[in-house]
């Protein structure tokens, strides 16, 4: 980012011709050449589908609007070195590696030429945000389509300079070559002194996946250096000439209003600047002690309001769900009646998924800057168009006037959507004069960032003597629709989903509502095996038409031994699948119960995952893991808790998260199927772990859990 | 007279006052930004530094408790160009997703192996149980360490 900064000072404007309009960028062409300097230039846009799911009307699901025109581009210099640009933002899901391997794959360079602008308002184009598992089957096609227009590009200056027909000419090892002459030309070379640009449509891929040379590698973290040498910078590192930092003043419950207030011993702090705007009240001083002393100088006084507590949650939701007649959230399909009169087991049962929360290890932050009637702002989101918007429109400017810049962040799993802390930061920017930091702390994060909602899951099936499904009735209160139809064969079937208005400030996470769903329905199929008394293998198989569910399942119980034979007291086996977002995942679980004191551990976990052609393995393997042990914490212990409007677990000390010692051993087999389209792993890799530890624990004691998280305390004695 | 503390061998001269945590200081007034701030509460172990060679958390630590002792950030473990071999090991298993967390585990496996020249897995799981990596990069983190073993090993050799 800086070094755009200092080129866009340094570099001397050049002679351009071959005008191409660009009217669809908010980057104009010669301020493009001007940051970036000469060379080549190729820009996509692509119609996208909806990216995530979206409740119109459901303020919980955020209603992202979906991507109109997703675009790339990118910039080849004099130097040979190539830059591409995505509105992405990189979180920890390796997207600036894979990205990077694509880019060079498809345009033939060395992968160390290859670098990435990501997540610059003003330098990238525009993107919707970075969730839904989205990069990937979005962002590999179109570099891929921007690389090869570039390779053609490349050969036609070529052709020229020979003057030869481009037909002759192989691009190849970052140099375009004339085999019959044996003449080449390096791109460095080719760029040298042009301005050349081109525009096109994003199309499907060009290279297939078993042609891959350096995608689909396990190729390391780009600047990984930078990560283990504490140099590089995220957002709460930044520090600007003269800048401040800022604390928010917090009402003590949800839904309290202010009554009084005095800043009066604040105000006349040396350095200090108090806001009061509306509700919102803020310091900023000129370091972080200070803004703590005069955030406590304010005195204020708030009327709360009666809030829903954890305790009485699942009960409160059911009772106030919205009559919907929306078509949208319900699926029916045969008759119900007719299916439950053929079953020869029924099977009722009500699942309860509680609130938990992101905690990315790098708090909400932001730094703002207001200079030269434009604001800068530093923030790890992931939605920095969506953010510059919003200050746009807060702070009435115009969108031209805002940059928001992403740096590489600590980590969001579907928390960062929001602008908090760049709104909050821009508003003490403004008042103070000067830049101002905010970074929020554990506490602020754990209470005033959103959830993922908790959620009430009703099932009512049946089977017939055979194990085949007759019946699925399926209801969702709240937590939402991914993953919400069932992927088994059953005739006669029914899902709806139910909104509730919001009790906590609730949004995305990592696999949206696929999580809760899944537990629902794996943990049902179970019962369901056991009620025929059947394999919750074989009764799985016999179900499921799908073949790439049926690969991951296959996968996995071979990788696990399924079935396993019991050889201790408290030992258990669960397996679980599904399918979202395109990739498909299966787990197999070990859990090892102390019978005397109700402890549970997990002791193994093989989960066979498949989002089709792979680009990073060694990355994937990273995300899948990780994805295992975060759904872990959700599966076993997490539970936000709440009364009075306030948050009273609000501390790593009080809210667990998965530990080294929580870890079990692990197996991720990951399925490489060069003949799909690349889909996203950020999310799908989570939602079987819940339910296969789920039903491990019934194998293993007798019990049936059916909420999450399901032993937050152990089993109990006994 | 202003308080002094000693970081990564350098006197540094300290304005904050006395009981501002150490975490502040390194990070606000004297620019190390690579010890990180997560939790505040001595919870996380994201801000992880060496106190006279002991594993010490940043944020519960007034500076002035801090300022007869040398200190260790991440940054003080490069020498000449060439990664601390915890650092190196890290790098080469790719034990990090967002890598935030990375340079608490960093100084806390750097205290590990001082003490420990060859952890059993149970033991480098135990010496890192305050370390919160939300990621669940834990059996990478655990790899690198026993890398690091084997390298440093080698070296002493």
């Amino acid at each position: 980012m800086n070094t755009l900064r200092e080129r866009l000072v340094a570099e001397p404007e050049r002679f351009e011709f071959g005008a191409v309009p660009m009217h669809q960028f908010d980057l104009a062409r010669r301020e493009f050449f001007k940051i970036l300097g000469a060379g080549i230039a190729v820009f996509a846009v692509a119609k996208d589908a909806l990216a995530q799911e979206t409740a119109p009307g459901s303020p919980s699901f955020h209603s992202e609007e979906s991507p109109k025109e997703i675009t790339s581009w990118l910039h080849i210099g004099e130097d040979g070195m190539v830059t591409g640009f995505t509105g992405k933002a990189e979180m920890g899901q390796n997207i600036r590696t894979s990205i990077s391997q694509t880019l060079a794959d498809e345009l033939r360079v060395p992968f160390e030429s290859v670098r990435l602008v990501m997540g610059d308002t003003a330098l990238t184009p525009f993107d919707a945000g970075t969730f839904g598992s989205r990069t990937t089957p979005t962002m590999t096609p179109q570099f891929r389509r921007v690389a090869e227009a570039a390779r053609n590009l490349l050969i036609g200056v070529a052709a020229k300079e020979w003057n030869v027909p481009p037909e002759g000419l192989v691009a190849a090892d970052a140099k375009v070559t004339h085999p019959a002459s044996k003449r080449s030309l390096t791109y460095a070379e080719l760029a040298r002194g042009k301005t050349l640009a081109q525009n096109l449509p994003a199309e499907d891929p060009i290279t297939p996946a078993t042609e891959w040379k350096i995608a689909g590698k396990p190729l390391p973290k780009v600047d990984g250096r930078a990560f283990v040498t504490g140099n590089h910078k995220y957002t709460s590192d930044i520090r600007l000439e003269g800048m401040l930092y800022g604390k928010v003043l917090r009402p003590p419950s949800f839904g309290a209003t202010l009554v009084s207030y005095d800043d009066s011993a604040a105000k006349v702090m040396s350095g200090v600047t108090v806001v009061r705007d509306g509700d919102f009240i803020g310091v900023a001083a000129p370091s972080a002690h200070e803004a703590h002393k005069a955030l406590d100088a304010i005195r204020t006084q708030w009327k709360e309001v009666p809030q829903v507590s954890s305790k009485e949650i699942f009960s409160y939701l059911k009772k106030n769900a919205e009559p919907s007649s929306n078509e949208r959230f319900r699926h029916q399909k045969g008759s119900l009646e007719e299916g439950l009169a053929a079953a020869t087991h029924g099977l009722e049962v009500t699942y309860n998924v509680a609130y938990i929360a992101h905690s990315p290890l790098e708090p909400r932050a932001a730094v703002a800057q207001f200079a030269d009637g434009q604001l800068t702002v530093w923030t790890g989101t992931q939605r920095p168009f969506a953010n510059r918007d919003e200050l746009a429109s807060v702070f009435h400017m115009p969108e031209s006037k805002v940059r928001v810049i992403v740096p590489d962040t600590g980590a969001a799993y579907g928390g960062k959507h929001t602008s908090d802390a760049a709104l909050e930061a821009a508003r003490l920017a403004r008042a103070a004069g000067k830049p101002v930091k905010v970074v929020w702390t554990r506490e602020e994060e754990f209470t005033w960032a959103y959830f993922r909602p908790a959620g009430v899951i009703e099932v009512k099936s049946g089977i017939a003597s055979d194990g085949k499904l007759t019946a699925w009735e399926f209801h969702n209160y709240h937590s939402g629709m991914s993953a919400i139809e069932t992927p088994y064969d059953v005739a006669n079937q029914l899902t709806q989903y139910h909104q509730v208005p919001l009790v906590l400030r609730s949004g995305s996470y990592r696999g949206l509502a696929a999580t809760a769903n899944h537990f629902a329905r794996e943990t049902h199929m179970d019962a369901l095996a056991h009620a025929a008394k059947m394999d919750p293998l074989e009764f799985r198989l016999k179900n499921l038409s799908n073949a790439r569910i049926r690969a991951v399942l296959e996968a996995a119980t071979r990788s696990f031994g399924w079935p396993r034979k019991k050889t201790q007291d408290g030992q258990g086996f669960g397996l679980a699948c599904g399918t979202e977002k395109g990739s498909c995942v299966a787990a197999c679980a070990e859990v090892a119960v102390d019978l005397a004191s109700g402890g549970v551990r997990v002791v193994r976990v093989v989960e066979a995952f498949e989002c089709g052609a792979i680009v990073n393995p060694d990355g994937l393997r990273n995300q899948v893991v990780g994805a295992i042990i975060q759904g872990l914490g959700g599966a076993l212990f997490e539970a936000v808790e709440f009364e009075n409007g306030r948050i009273t677990n609000p501390h790593f000390a009080t809210y667990r998260v998965p530990r080294f010692r929580d870890v079990p051993e692990i197996e991720a087999v990951l399925l490489d199927r060069k003949d799909l389209p690349s889909a996203g792993a950020g999310e799908t890799p989570i939602m079987a772990i819940a339910p296969a530890v789920g039903n491990a624990l019934f194998d293993a004691t007798g019990i049936r859990l059916n909420d999450l998280p399901l032993v937050p305390s152990g089993l109990g004695k006994g | 007279m202003a308080m002094q503390i000693e970081v990564n061998g350098k006197r540094c001269a300290v304005s904050y006052p006395p009981d501002t945590p150490l975490l502040y200081v390194l990070r606000d007034e004297l620019g190390l930004t690579g010890t990180k701030y997560g939790c505040g509460e001595g919870q996380c172990g994201a801000c992880t530094v060496l106190l006279a060679g002991a594993p010490r958390r940043s944020c519960q630590i007034p500076v002035s408790a801090a300022a007869a002792k040398p200190i260790t950030t991440i940054e003080g473990l490069e020498k000449e160009g060439k990664l601390h071999p915890v650092q190196q090991a890290f790098l080469d298993a790719g034990a990090f997703q967002c890598a935030y967390c990375t340079s608490g585990m960093v100084m806390s496996s750097v205290v590990l192996l001082q003490t420990n020249a060859n952890p059993k897995r149970e033991e480098i799981v135990q010496f890192l149980q305050g370390n919160v990596c939300r990621c669940g990069t834990h059996p990478r983190i655990i790899e690198a360490v026993q890398h690091a073993a084997k390298m440093m090993q080698e070296r002493a050799r």
